[in-house]
């Protein structure tokens, strides 16, 4: 077991550095230093003071070379300017060069400042991450539940009513983008002038002019079930769906078992059938589905946080994406990269829980 | 159940017909079937695939599935009709009253459950039982079934125990609450020889210790006569003939039981002299069977006019203890005419030398833990193996499962390479060549055909392709019509009508399948065939044509046949030589006669005595093996065969336990690898004596 993790370890944190060479690579092509020295700079400098701001930056060198300023293993960058002034990659503003430590990169702890929150990167991160972190869980406490009821209720009948409705409801919300079904949420519940609102307001039910919150901003400060759900909801639908079918194909299957048959014939009643023989046999699939949803939420959050104007990591990540912001770029991928990693992992060891017979090697 | 008179039989079905719906059509898949069971007694249910035998056991388990119905007749146990119970009275009686046991041990138990959980629950559902208890209950079951170590097994997981425990413990779960019936289905299928033998003793014990009816249902007719008090043999949804299992063996009075006893391997068959007498034609389709008798078609006593006018009741054989036929020319037929003698052949010269195998060891390295790593460990699966095998020769190789005869195989093919020895074949090394290295010429003399012949064909693609394939491949014929020609040459040599070249592979039967996987292997001229199980996924009827059509196109073609079996009467019908494999070593290698007459080696006399004979004229000392085969991971010391040896004793001191036997050339060529003295060795008695009739 603990070889097995170390080996993962390593091998996670190779990809790790693989990806994050590759993105700090994208992110430092010389075009958008170009556009990093005229939006700190100034727009209408020329061309060769861009290209003195670069060097003068620290931005200027192989590739490799800068990469390793940021992991923190080649000593950053100093510059002594005209005037005097003694500049460098480690060191803060006025601050005495001389005691200023060689390395500054991530491994030291040091992020980076971000361009456009005018803050240490590590601090946005954390901030944002904390955000997402708390819609993350309530749309895994909605999604994980509903969609292993959705899926056994569907799979243990195959072919009844109860099955058809069901997976016609999976279907639906897994064919549906969040962005798709984001707006038709807002629409029918969040709007003042369509949907349930109106009707709702002129009856007199609600207090304000709408059922739910279209934005999500207020969830900041404190989440409440009338400005979280519509954007828990967005997330959560598309996964239901996904979640439940996979479960119901791996339930269909179980219970086609022989095993199954063997409960049945020793007089269990079928409930219990369900809930003792079938269940854990046909969860084992549905984990895997379940641990590669953190990784996707990532991606959904980024559609939704920016649909609810809700400020967590993929609002951050778009907002990076579109002032510029290398340094934030690269911590959300690094962020984005572990994730991903960390659930793989917990999702192959889960595994081998779940099941008695695997082995990995 | 108050109401029930132990002298009343246990199950009474009558005219029970069982129908599956599909959207298609109706099929029957069992028709105006009755049979009643005693207290204490063993029906036997026997037919080939497709007859409807399992149905029988599933519905009266009233378990058919959402398609299947019973459209007529009863089903009466214990005198209360459970065609009309409801789910909760049917619940009550399943599980305590009527238990079944399955064919596929692994696949009935539940993977992610402790056994003694699975085992618990039977009582907890059934009387209430606290948990505690139940287990307690459970851990004596499981000793009853000779278990050794329960407390262990009641805390693994059904993968971590051998097929032969896992079948114990199905057993288990079934005694668990001494159910007045037993269904057995196929219980020893998926199991080997010696192993089948014990669950067979145990099975025999429990019924006696406990009174449990059963319900036996089995293909292989050597088991019911071991296991069984009355049998019932059925055809193509239909009882044909119901009696005293003795009776019906020595009497039988229904022209497809003697069809089917004549084309089983009895002692006394031989290839060239005594040939089986396979079936003609084949097993009617649900939806296709003909009117009238359904065996009308494939029978030597039809009679037009007679045979196919109408529905054919079953008659009663007077004088019999409940003897009853479903055949109208039952009487005008003389039971006691010999067959007609097969075509009756020359045995065949031996020829050169083709393959030689010398030393040849194989072995792979496996890490054991759940996360990798652990400790590597080394299965030896061939040690030292050596022998020849000449031109018109059938080589066969017998062992149970694990005993590395499909090593064996894979390494010949090339699909492995040795790790040590040599392997001639003609003049050629092949020991160091994978397959992909080998050359064409080397490829098609070298083939192979398969066990399982559902999975061997490619499914998308016609019968004449595959084998033009097979040609393309091997380089034979210049042009595609010459191909073309030599394709519809080769469906002859396996007597499939040259239409089948248009169809696809699920178009065809089982055998149909087989031939055409003959054909393939036949394809580049081969001139050493090893036929994995050749035969051992069809049906009996279909085994005896198959392995018919095998030796004549190795008389035909100067073949060597190396044949891997598991299944010692065909091995004695159609072998010249054969070599007993245990745990990866040669333990016995000899001619026919020697092997199967003594002097034995300890686990060839072992196996001998568990293969199930059908016949009543042979007596047999029983022999039954204590435990399973030692895992190939963790061989014990000395002698392979030391842990279950039933002579060990005899060997003076502990040689067996510490030093691996030397091999004894006995008188004509015939090798052992044994201990024992030669003196002990010719004391020994045989195993199989046919009473003189």
């Amino acid at each position: 077991m603990l070889a097995f993790l170390l080996r993962r370890v390593g091998v996670m944190l190779l990809t790790a550095l693989a990806l994050s060479f590759i993105v700090f690579c994208l992110t430092n092509l010389a075009p958008n230093l170009e556009k990093l020295a005229r939006t700190e700079g100034s727009v209408r400098m020329s061309d060769e003071a861009v290209a003195s701001w670069i060097e003068n930056n620290g931005h200027g060198g192989s590739m490799v070379m800068r990469y390793g300023q940021w992991l923190g293993v080649v000593p950053g960058w100093v510059r002594t300017d005209d005037k005097g002034v003694t500049r460098g990659r480690c060191l803060a503003e006025g601050a005495d060069p001389a005691s200023a430590p060689r390395f500054c990169g991530i491994l030291q702890g040091d992020w980076g400042t971000s361009t456009v929150f005018r803050e240490p990167v590590i601090d946005t991160i954390s901030d944002k991450l904390a955000s997402t972190g708390w819609l993350m869980l309530w749309v895994m406490l909605v999604m994980v539940p509903v969609s292993l009821i959705i899926g056994v209720l569907s799979g243990m009948r195959e072919g009844s009513r109860t099955d058809r409705v069901l997976s016609t409801f999976s279907i639906a919300t897994t064919a549906t983008p969040e962005y798709v079904s984001g707006v038709i949420l807002v629409v029918l519940f969040a709007s003042a002038t369509t949907g349930i609102s109106p009707i709702l307001a002129e009856w007199g039910w609600i207090e304000g002019r709408t059922l739910f919150l279209g934005t999500a901003t207020s969830a900041m400060d404190q989440i409440t079930f009338w400005n979280f759900a519509l954007p828990v909801m967005t997330i959560a639908l598309y996964g239901i769906g996904y979640i439940a079918r996979m479960t119901r194909a791996s339930m269909t299957e179980v219970m086609t078992q022989q095993y199954i048959r063997t409960a049945r014939l020793k007089g269990v009643s079928f409930s219990q059938v369900i809930l003792k023989h079938a269940l854990r046999n046909a969860l084992i699939a549905p984990f895997t589905v379940i641990m590669l949803q953190f990784p996707w939420l990532l991606n959904g959050v980024v559609i939704v946080e920016t649909l609810f104007n809700y400020k967590g990591f993929g609002w951050t990540l778009v907002q990076a994406a579109g002032n510029n912001d290398i340094q934030l770029l690269l911590a959300c991928s690094v962020v984005a990269v572990f994730v991903v990693l960390v659930t793989q992992l917990i999702s192959d060891i889960g595994y081998v829980f779940l099941n008695p017979r695997i082995r990995l090697s | 159940m108050t109401d029930w008179d132990p002298s009343k039989p246990i199950l009474e079905i009558e005219n029970l017909s069982i129908s599956f719906f599909t959207r298609l059509r109706e099929i029957p898949a069992v028709m105006d079937f009755s049979c009643t069971v005693m207290p204490g007694e063993a029906m036997g249910l026997v037919g080939e695939s497709g007859c409807g035998k399992s149905t029988v056991a599933l519905a009266v388990m009233r378990d058919l599935g959402k398609n299947g119905r019973i459209t007529g007749g009863s089903i009466r146990f214990k005198g209360r009709d459970l065609t009309q119970m409801n789910d909760d009275e049917l619940r009550q009686i399943r599980g305590s009253e009527i238990a079944m046991i399955y064919q596929e041990p692994m696949a009935s138990l539940n993977p992610a459950m402790r056994i003694g959980d699975q085992l618990a629950e039977v009582p907890i559902i059934h009387q209430n039982m606290a948990r505690d208890a139940a287990l307690k209950l459970a851990r004596q079951i499981v000793a009853d079934v000779r278990l050794p170590d329960p407390d262990r097994i009641l805390r693994a997981y059904p993968h971590q125990l051998s097929g032969g425990q896992q079948q114990r413990i199905v057993i288990a779960m079934a005694l668990m609450a001494k159910p007045a019936l037993l269904i057995l289905d196929e219980p020893t299928t998926a199991l080997d020889v010696t192993v089948e033998a014990g669950i067979v003793d145990l099975v025999k014990d429990l019924g006696t210790k406990y009174g449990t009816s059963m319900l036996f249902i089995s293909h292989n007719l050597g088991l019911i006569l071991d296991v069984c008090d009355r049998l019932c043999v059925m055809y193509s949804g239909e009882a044909v003939e119901t009696g005293n299992v003795r009776e019906v063996f020595d009497q039988m009075r229904h022209p497809y039981t003697q069809a089917l006893f004549r084309s089983i391997p009895l002692p006394g068959a031989d290839k060239n002299s005594h040939p089986l007498i396979a079936i003609p034609g084949n097993f009617p389709l649900p939806h296709e069977r003909p009117p009238g008798c359904n065996f009308g078609p494939r029978c030597d006593y039809f009679r037009d006019g007679l045979c196919n006018a109408a529905d054919i009741p079953m008659d009663a054989v007077p004088g019999h203890d409940r003897h009853a036929t479903r055949c109208l020319r039952w009487t005008d037929i003389d039971w006691d005419a010999p067959a007609k003698l097969g075509r009756v052949t020359e045995k065949l010269p031996r020829g050169r030398l083709v393959l030689r195998m010398d030393d040849l060891r194989k072995y792979y390295e496996v890490s054991s833990g759940a996360f990798g790593g652990g400790a590597a460990k080394v299965v030896k699966a061939n040690e030292s193996l050596s022998f020849e095998a000449h031109e018109n020769e059938t080589l066969a190789i017998v062992g149970e499962s694990g005993c590395g005869k499909s090593t064996f195989a894979k390494v010949l093919m090339g699909l492995e390479t040795a790790t040590s020895g040599q392997i001639m074949l003609f003049d050629e090394n092949v020991q160091d060549t994978p397959i992909q290295a080998r050359n064409t010429d080397t490829v098609s003399k070298l083939q192979m055909v398969f066990q399982n012949p559902f999975d061997t064909l490619n499914p998308s693609m016609t019968v004449g392709r595959q084998i033009i394939r097979a040609l393309e491949i091997f380089q034979k014929g210049t042009s595609d019509a010459e191909r073309e020609a030599m394709m519809l040459t080769l469906l002859d040599m396996v007597k499939l009508p040259r239409a089948f070249a248009e169809r696809m592979p699920r178009q065809l039967s089982g055998g149909q399948k087989q031939r055409v996987g003959i054909a393939r292997a036949f394809a580049g001229g081969a001139k050493v065939v090893v036929a994995d199980e050749p035969v051992s996924a069809l049906d009996v009827s279909v085994q005896a044509a198959v392995t018919d059509l095998l030796m004549d196109i190795q008389r035909e073609n100067h073949t060597t046949l190396l044949f891997i079996s598991h299944d010692l009467s065909i091995v004695r019908y159609l072998s010249d030589r054969v070599m007993v494999m245990y745990l990866g070593h040669v333990v016995e290698l000899g001619t026919t006669d020697q092997v199967f007459s003594p002097p034995y080696h300890p686990y060839t006399e072992a196996l001998l005595s568990a293969v199930p004979i059908a016949d009543t004229r042979v007596k047999k000392r029983r022999i039954v093996l204590e435990g399973d085969i030692p895992s190939a991971m963790n061989p014990p010391p000395g002698c392979p065969f030391q842990t279950r040896c039933r002579w060990k004793s005899q060997v003076p001191g502990n040689l067996c336990e510490t030093v691996l036997p030397p091999v004894q050339v006995l008188a004509g060529g015939h090798q052992i690898k044994c201990h024992l003295s030669s003196d002990e060795l010719a004391r020994m008695e045989p195993v199989i004596t046919i009473a003189a009739e």
